[in-house]
């Protein structure tokens, strides 16, 4: 079989195999080269050494600016989002009437992209601040709890649903072994539930996480970056210097790098972390 | 767990969390249907005699971002894009999976890493590439969508391919079947669930996307998200009530979808989230 197999290469592999190449690998390379280049259009790229990374940093502020932003963001959401989506799983999970309803309704917003998702909060938000005479725009601190509730909303239902799905395969005799051993519902909480959701709390954290530091769209269109570029992530700012004017496409690849970077950092801590575990068990 | 009784203050706390979770569309919905003029100023005013105008908002903005046009774009786009997609890599994956060498194992490790890289680490690079190759338009834009999208899918698909007993294609290719007719006729049905996932991921990735089609059809073929966004920032005064129009017209199809393919979608996306 592995032999006839051999020449159905062309076959199964090639379509996907190309269109991989001119849309992934060869982008990524010439990325990965531009990052070390001045240029404009491609074909005029001069190499400048690492003197694009060292102007990502030091040219303007507006890099690490984006960078600190981006964490503080990524930490409130994703320890907001977390707690949030695991209590609502312990209700949904009660057997109350109307459970069905309840998860459909807090699933819901996921399925809405992040354009219109920020057009939408963006006239809320804006309707609340206008008692207090200003708008989303006024001070970066608006624009950032804007950008944590609107992320809230938008995954709050999804991690839920991962959350429902860990709780519903608990061991039942576990936590009525705990019950009958006189454990308290706080008790029962910490030391059996919560131990044992550990698979599905480190896929949320690390969805969470990813998902809140790539963020793009709703940054865009919730506040554009404004006022100024305070409330730009790292996302945006990559875009902005290569869109914003001609001269810093360079330096844009140069920052593109570095945010690969680290997601790619992200990526392998996960993969350790869930490794790890499996070796334990 | 604790405690059976369904205790009434859960049922009003998740009241309210409902309430939260629908307001904002609903605050939308209304004000896409009250004066342009009314809806920055009072946006948590109902409609009165002298803001409501109908379905002015809709015509206005559906006249001006062209939207019946870029429904009928984001649908061509979504809908040959996944059907791309699972046709091919599920071919793809389950060569790769079962011709074991040291060229489908660096395919597939060449797959996955792509599923880790940020859009904007190519984003300036694939958007030459496709100007070059002359993929600006909605053949080509499907094309870089399926070379985008196959490491997330190969991923998925292999990993439940590696779970399917050789026996069974053995049996096959004893019958006399060659690798294309055991892929279509037995692999395939086999590969449904899977695939539903898989379609049900891509979809929702490549319905919503903005900043890919932007940067490489925006120019001429303007999906939804790309027109929402062009009615915001493209020209003079912004127009609040096609605005609000617009969103309310690109959250239905989204809202009907869901409705009618709930079951799948949720569990499509826990099941795509345990693996990826």
């Amino acid at each position: 079989m592995q032999k006839t197999l051999k020449k159905y290469f062309p076959i199964f592999v090639i379509p996907t195999f190309a269109a991989f190449i001119v849309a992934f690998f060869v982008p990524f390379l010439m990325g990965v080269y531009l990052s070390f280049t001045e240029f404009t259009t491609v074909s005029d790229a001069k190499w400048v050494g690492f003197s694009n990374y060292i102007r990502a940093f030091s040219g303007s502020s507006d890099f690490l600016n984006a960078l600190w932003f981006t964490i503080k963001f990524t930490v409130v959401s994703v320890i907001s989002i977390n707690v949030l989506a695991f209590l609502l799983a312990l209700l949904l999970t009660r057997k109350l009437p109307g459970t069905n309803f309840f998860r459909t309704v807090f699933f819901m917003p996921n399925l809405i992209g992040g354009i219109v998702l920020g057009y939408i909060w963006q006239l809320i938000i804006n309707g609340v601040l206008l008692k207090f005479g200003v708008d989303i725009t006024f001070d970066a601190k608006y624009g950032f709890w804007g950008l944590v509730i609107l992320m809230n909303w938008q995954m709050i239902g999804y991690m839920m649903i991962i959350y429902i799905a860990g709780i519903q395969n608990l061991p039942g005799d576990v936590i009525e072994a705990a019950h009958i051993d006189g454990a308290t519902g706080v008790q029962t909480l910490f030391k059996i539930t919560v131990p044992l959701l550990m698979p599905s709390i480190t896929i949320c954290t690390f969805l969470t996480l990813t998902n809140s530091f790539k963020l793009f769209d709703q940054n865009l269109a919730l506040t554009g970056g404004a006022p100024g570029k305070e409330t730009q992530m790292l996302a945006l700012d990559i875009y902005n210097t290569f869109y914003g004017r001609t001269g810093y496409e360079g330096i844009g690849q140069a920052k593109a790098v570095i945010f690969f970077i680290l997601v790619a950092l992200i990526a392998g801590a996960q993969l350790l972390i869930t490794r790890r575990r499996e070796f334990e068990s | 767990m604790t405690g059976k009784k369904s205790n009434p203050l859960f049922i009003v706390i998740l009241c309210i969390a409902t309430v939260i979770f629908i307001a904002p569309v609903i605050i939308v919905l209304v004000n896409s249907f009250k004066g342009q003029f009314y809806i920055a100023d009072r946006p948590f005013e109902l409609p009165g005699a002298d803001t409501f105008v109908k379905f002015e908002n809709y015509i206005n903005g559906i006249r001006k971002t062209n939207f019946i046009r870029a429904f009928l774009y984001s649908l061509f786009i979504t809908v040959f894009s996944v059907t791309g997609i699972l046709f091919f890599t599920s071919m793809t994956s389950w060569y790769i999976t079962r011709l074991k060498n040291k060229i489908t194992s660096a395919l597939y490790y060449m797959f996955v890493f792509s599923m880790i890289v940020p859009f904007q680490m190519v984003m300036f690079t694939m958007s030459k590439m496709a100007n070059v190759l002359r993929l600006d338009n909605l053949i080509g834009i499907v094309v870089i969508y399926i070379g985008f999208g196959s490491g997330l899918s190969i991923f998925m698909f292999s990993g439940f391919i590696k779970s399917i007993p050789l026996e069974i294609e053995e049996a096959a290719t004893i019958d006399g079947c060659n690798p294309l007719q055991t892929f279509f006729l037995v692999i395939m049905p086999i590969l449904k669930p899977t695939a539903i996932t898989i379609a049900i991921l891509n979809a929702m990735w490549i319905w919503n996307d903005y900043l890919l089609p932007y940067l490489v059809i925006g120019n001429k073929y303007k999906t939804i998200p790309i027109a929402v966004q062009y009615l915001q920032g493209g020209y003079g005064s912004r127009d609040m009530g096609a605005l609000m129009a617009m969103l309310v017209l690109s959250v239905i199809p989204i809202i009907i979808f869901y409705i009618s393919l709930q079951k799948h979608i949720i569990k499509g996306v826990v099941s795509g989230a345990v693996k990826g």
